[in-house]
Parts: structure tokens; C-alpha cells; sequence
């Protein structure tokens, strides 16, 4: 599904070289539930960016279901995000004078559904997260559990294989937080690969892996579920 | 994709408010200023007879001084002399032709309860009111006969029918004018050339005539000429009569020919009938006549005056200045949006995506200065016409096309300038943006 090879990212100023990521290895296979941890700046945000097409990469090799991301164009990275991957973020990102209906629509706008396609992709999505009560809504108008839940909608209304989860509970009171988690390992039930990236040890844990970065590179590796295929995730 | 990106144009322009209203305002400022004296220059150089525009001419005749020119560089005189004008006129070799002057006296109604008035005549040929399309409401033009017999016929405008008639339904009804009764036989709607291009001579934006009657009253009645006179010598001798054949210029001369392509053949007899006239001891400069269609003459005036050109350069950089505002303002905007288009481009929209739509939302930014800006050039327009009275009634109306152009200018010029914001934004890099809202 995800398989990164030798990935390094600096970010270059006038004065200074700052290695993000350094010959970062991972494969991430087609179902999997990866959480990611490690101290601030080792470069877990970066990987995210990296593995959602959302920047670019120095050197190194990455394939997305099996397509090298390389060489791509903009107009060919938003295309393969939109159908294939779905974000949820820490602060939601929901668009404030946006209904909840129509934020769940931003990514199906973009893909070319036409208008019954959507409504029914909206309505479906809504109701996996227990919400199609309230598509009416605005976002400030629910709780913080609630707008993830939504985000968890929009990134799901697209039926994407491969979900980026950038601290999704870090806004969340534990209770929330439990049943973000709840939801989340439902979805990955269901067939879409995850991968998390967590401050929490704890919410690492409910993860079928867990990678440790440390100074742009995976240190360790925890197999959670008691496969013997662990090995993969790091080597490939 | 289109009705969605109004949609969040919309929802935009309301979630700031203040701000879209200051760009709406700048804009509305610039195209406001702009269309006032864009509608100015546009009735001053507007063509009043476009469909006949390219076979009515105005003829011109160098009768001058051999040491002068009339004009720089090298051109005839504006106007004709009465010798000229009639000589043409009777030669009849147009398809339609009128001599014309501006003249004017003492208008006395029947009703005693209207009190007499002085105003402007126009004296011509029966044919003017065919030439250049005249409207009548009652009646028509006087017959040929009244032109060769000099009859006391009159067609009055629909101001003077309504001052004098009380709006009736005036032919065949008398009129008192410089103490002789003429006969009515028509009155014309209202028809207001503007600019009044049979006669660039006396103000160019006025009122056509109070009323018409034919030039030939102008011997016997001895009228008075209250156009633009111009000599290069003296008459030879004392009085009306030396005076109208003297080489003062005070007519004006128009023909219609049938086809443009007479043009030439028409040239070619007045320049016969000057060569016929130098024999006489007359036009002592080489030949030089000209012949002016309607656009060719309203250009040879230069009718639009320097002052209001000059106007509208510099509310074209008032606007330019406007739109620089409104640049900053759209900036700040936009760039207040990056978590917004980091979020859309995350969830798969290109940079082509938001470019579109950002600038969907400048469009309709606009859209509204320029309504807006129709608002407030309307009431520039109106300043105009306080500041400089009835000369700018005709000049100050804003039509269809001035409405048209209003929006588009202001549209395509707000666009234009959202080019760079729209470009910046839809250049946000999302990754930066994502973290945190």
C-alpha cells in the first residue's frame, strides 16, 4: 500500500540545512493500522506530508499502491490524494460557515460526482459517524468530538484505501479521544489502511503497529497484534 | 464547478463583511469616477445619424484670404458665404441638399395670455428635415415652393408648440415672428442631436432650433445672423444686403447623395463651380474644397474638448489607484483563507481549482463595484449638471451601453487586479497550513 525507501527531506534557509527525515524506511500493507510516535521535531509530521502527497521528498523512493509519486505533477498529486487518501487532522479543519453536509461534500466537489452521487456519499458517511441528524449544522455548533467526527466523514465520504490520522484525539478530552479511537478501528475493520501519528503511548497501543521515529528515522518497532510480519513494516 | 464557486463567494464576502465592503466601495469609487466623464466623452463623440452617417457631407469652400489660410494648417473655413451656399443649393446637383443659418427674433403668440419671447431660428431648405431623419409629431416640412417663393411657413419644436399651442395639434394654426404671421405646418417631436452635428459652429451640445423656416426669408425679412460669423475683408459697402454678398461666413452647408461613391463626382462639381467663381475675380486661394461625411466632420471639430479628455485620463488613474487598494485588501483576504485552501488542497484540489474559484469570488467583487460604481457615477453626473447647467443636460445621461460598459470595465479590471492575490492563494502550500486552524 505505502512503501518508502531510503526518503530523506531537508529543508534548506540561506544559512542552515534541516534534515527532516533521513533514509526513512516503511511499508505499510493493504489493511494495516500503523501509529506513529516519537518526540516532537523527529520528523513524524514530515512523514505524514510526505505519505499524503502534500510535499515533496529530497531523495528516495516512494510508492503508493504500487505507483511511484516521483515524478508527479500537481494536478496528478491532487488527483491521486482526492481519490485515494483521506486526512484527518488535530484542529479538525472543518470550514467554519460550512454546513455539515457541505464539508463532507469539499473532497467529492473535487472528484466530479455529480449531485445524487454526493448526496448519497454525504448522507452514507454522515451516519457511520452518527451524525446525519445534524447535516444541517455548523461545526461550532457541535462538540470537539463531534467536529472530528465529521472530519472523519469527509476523509471517509471518498471510500479512500489509505487514511492519514495527524493526532486526531490531541484536541479531545480522554472520553472523546476513546471513541475517535473506537471509530477509527472500526474503519480499519472494514478494510482502510491507517496510519496515526500520536503523542499518546496509549492510543499507540490500540494500533496494529507502532513505529518509534527518532531523529527523522523509524528506531523502533512494536507489533501490537501478535503478527509475525512486523518485520515488513520496517524492511519492506 | 461554476455555480459552487459563487456559492463560496458568497459565503466568503459574508464572513468578512467589512472587508468586502471596503473593496466593493474602492472599486465603486474608481469605475463611479470614471464613468462620469467616460458618459461625458462618450456623448460628446457619440455619431448622432449612424445610419446615414457615410452619405450625408458637409461641404467646405475656400473663398479666403490669398496671404491666410482660414485655418492651420492650410484648411478652408468652417462655413460657406450666402453666395456660396445658395449657388449650390440651386444647382440642386445632390441627391438632397440645405443651406442653412442660425438666426433668431421676437416669437409673438396669438394668445394674449402668452407674453412675447426671443429665441433661435433655424433658416434651411425643406430637405433638412428629410436629411437628418427629423421626427415630426404633426405635419411635416414645408413643400419646395415655399423654399423658391420664400413663404411664411414655419415648423416649430415641441417646445415652443407646447409654450405657444399649449401641445395642440398646431398646423395650419398662426404664429407671430419678427412681426410677420407665419403659418405652421409641422412640429417635431423631441430631437436633440447630440452633439448637434449639422452646426459645430454654435454650440456644439445645444438645443437644435425653437423653430424652422426657410432660408429664402432671410433677404426680404433681413434676418439677422446669431450663429459664428467670419470675415477675411470687409464688405463692399453698407448694409444687409452688401453684407450678405460679401465673403463673410456664416452658412452651413450639408448634401446627401445617394452613394457614398458620388463623393468624388460631387467634389469634382464643386470644385468646377470654384474654378467657374475664380474666373469672377473670386477665391483668390488654389483649390481646397473638402467634403466631411457626419463621422469625418464631428472629428475634423474636434467636438470632444480638451478638458474632458483630460478628465477621463485622470479617473482612469483614480481607478488605477482604486484597484491597487483593492489588490492589498484582497491580499489580506485571501491570505487569511490559507487554512481554508491548505484544507481544499489536502482533500484534492489543484492550484487550478482555487485559482478559479478565487477569482470567481473577484469577479463577483466586481460585479457588485460595479453596480455600485452605476450608483455613484449617476449621481457624479448629476454634479455635472449643477456645476455646469443646461450645456450639460445632454451630455450627462447614462444608456444601455454606458451601463454595459460600466460593469465590464469593472468586472475585467477587478479580475485583472485579483490576478496576483488569486495566484497567491491558490499557491499556499497546504502542509504549512494543516497543523493548526
Amino acid at each position: 500500500m505505502l512503501k518508502m525507501k531510503n526518503i530523506s527531506k531537508v529543508f534548506r534557509t540561506e544559512v542552515v540545512e534541516t534534515h527532516a527525515l533521513r533514509e526513512f524506511n516503511l511499508h505499510v500493507q493493504e489493511g494495516d493500522f500503523v501509529s506513529v510516535t516519537g518526540p516532537s521535531g523527529s520528523g513524524k509530521t514530515t512523514f505524514l506530508n510526505i505519505a499524503g502527497l502534500l510535499e515533496t521528498y529530497s531523495s528516495g523512493r516512494y510508492l503508493l499502491d504500487g505507483k511511484d509519486v516521483s515524478n508527479l505533477n500537481d494536478t496528478a498529486r491532487s488527483k491521486l490524494r482526492n481519490e485515494k487518501i483521506g486526512f484527518i487532522f488535530q484542529s479538525f479543519n472543518l470550514i467554519p460557515d460550512l454546513n455539515l453536509f457541505d464539508n463532507v461534500d469539499v473532497p467529492l466537489r473535487y472528484r466530479g460526482f455529480n449531485k445524487t452521487e454526493r448526496k448519497e456519499r454525504i448522507e452514507h458517511s454522515l451516519a457511520l459517524v452518527g451524525l446525519s441528524n445534524r447535516m444541517k449544522h455548523l461545526p461550532a455548533q457541535l462538540s470537539g468530538g463531534q467536529q472530528q467526527r465529521v472530519a472523519i466523514a469527509r476523509a471517509l465520504a471518498g471510500e479512500p484505501r489509505f487514511l492519514l490520522a495527524d493526532e486526531p484525539t490531541g484536541n479531545l478530552d480522554s472520553k472523546m479521544a476513546f471513541s475517535v479511537m473506537e471509530l477509527l478501528q472500526e474503519i480499519n475493520s472494514k478494510g482502510t489502511t491507517i496510519v496515526m501519528v500520536t503523542h499518546d503511548p496509549e492510543l499507540a497501543q490500540q494500533a496494529k503497529r507502532n513505529i518509534y521515529v527518532r531523529d527523522g528515522k523509524v528506531s523502533e518497532l512494536t507489533d501490537n497484534s501478535g503478527s509475525s510480519e512486523y518485520q515488513e513494516v520496517v524492511n519492506g | 464547478m461554476f455555480s459552487y464557486y459563487i456559492k463560496l463567494a458568497m459565503l466568503s464576502i459574508k464572513r468578512n463583511p467589512v472587508l468586502s465592503a471596503l473593496m466593493v466601495f474602492a472599486i465603486a469609487l474608481g469605475i463611479g469616477a470614471c464613468m462620469t466623464t467616460i458618459t461625458v466623452n462618450y456623448l460628446m463623440s457619440n455619431n448622432p445619424i449612424k445610419s446615414k452617417s457615410d452619405v450625408l457631407f458637409h461641404v467646405q469652400l475656400d473663398n479666403w484670404s490669398p496671404f491666410n489660410a482660414a485655418r492651420d494648417p492650410d484648411q478652408p473655413p468652417l462655413q460657406l458665404t450666402w453666395v456660396d451656399a445658395n449657388n449650390l443649393q440651386k444647382a440642386g446637383k445632390a441627391f438632397r441638399q440645405a443651406a442653412m443659418a442660425r438666426s433668431g427674433g421676437v416669437i409673438q403668440p396669438e394668445n394674449p395670455d402668452v407674453k412675447p419671447f426671443q429665441d433661435s431660428f433655424r433658416l434651411t431648405y425643406t430637405d433638412f428635415f428629410t436629411m437628418f431623419n427629423v421626427p415630426f409629431i404633426y405635419g411635416s416640412g414645408w413643400d419646395k415652393q415655399a423654399d423658391e417663393n420664400a413663404e411664411f411657413v414655419t415648423v416649430l419644436s415641441r417646445r415652443i408648440n407646447d409654450e405657444v399651442f399649449g401641445g395642440e395639434n398646431s398646423v395650419g394654426k398662426t404664429i407671430t415672428i419678427v412681426g410677420q404671421t407665419f403659418r405652421v405646418v409641422g412640429v417635431i417631436d423631441e430631437w436633440h442631436p447630440v452633439p448637434k452635428f449639422f452646426d459645430l459652429n454654435n454650440d456644439d451640445f445645444g438645443e437644435p432650433s425653437a423653430l424652422f423656416m426657410p432660408l429664402s426669408l432671410k433677404l426680404p425679412l433681413e434676418l439677422p445672423s446669431w450663429g459664428n460669423t467670419n470675415c477675411w475683408k470687409s464688405p463692399e459697402g453698407e448694409g444687409f444686403v452688401a453684407f450678405m454678398n460679401s465673403e463673410c461666413v456664416h452658412l452651413q452647408y450639408w448634401v446627401e447623395l445617394k452613394d457614398a461613391s458620388e463623393r468624388d463626382s460631387y467634389l469634382d462639381f464643386v470644385n468646377s463651380y470654384v474654378n467657374e467663381q475664380k474666373e469672377l475675380g473670386r477665391f483668390p486661394r488654389p483649390l481646397n474644397n473638402k467634403m466631411s461625411n457626419v463621422q469625418e466632420w464631428l472629428e475634423y471639430n474636434e467636438v470632444v474638448a480638451d478638458d474632458a479628455k483630460m478628465m477621463m485620463w485622470l479617473s482612469l488613474m483614480f481607478l488605477l489607484v482604486c484597484l491597487l487598494n483593492t489588490i492589498g485588501l484582497m491580499l489580506s483576504k485571501f491570505m487569511g483563507k490559507s487554512s481554508e485552501i491548505g484544507l481544499r488542497r489536502a482533500v484534492g484540489a489543484t492550484k487550478r481549482d482555487l485559482f478559479y474559484q478565487h477569482l470567481v469570488e473577484t469577479a463577483c467583487i466586481g460585479l457588485a463595484g460595479g453596480l455600485l460604481g452605476l450608483v455613484m457615477s449617476y449621481f457624479g453626473l448629476q454634479g455635472i449638471r449643477l456645476l455646469y447647467g443646461e450645456f450639460a443636460d445632454r451630455l450627462t445621461s447614462l444608456d444601455g451601453n454606458m451601463v454595459l460598459l460600466a460593469i465590464t470595465i469593472s468586472v475585467f479590471a477587478t479580475v485583472i487586479a485579483g490576478v496576483y492575490p488569486t495566484w497567491r492563494a491558490s499557491s499556499i502550500a497546504p502542509a504549512g497550513q494543516l497543523k493548526s486552524q
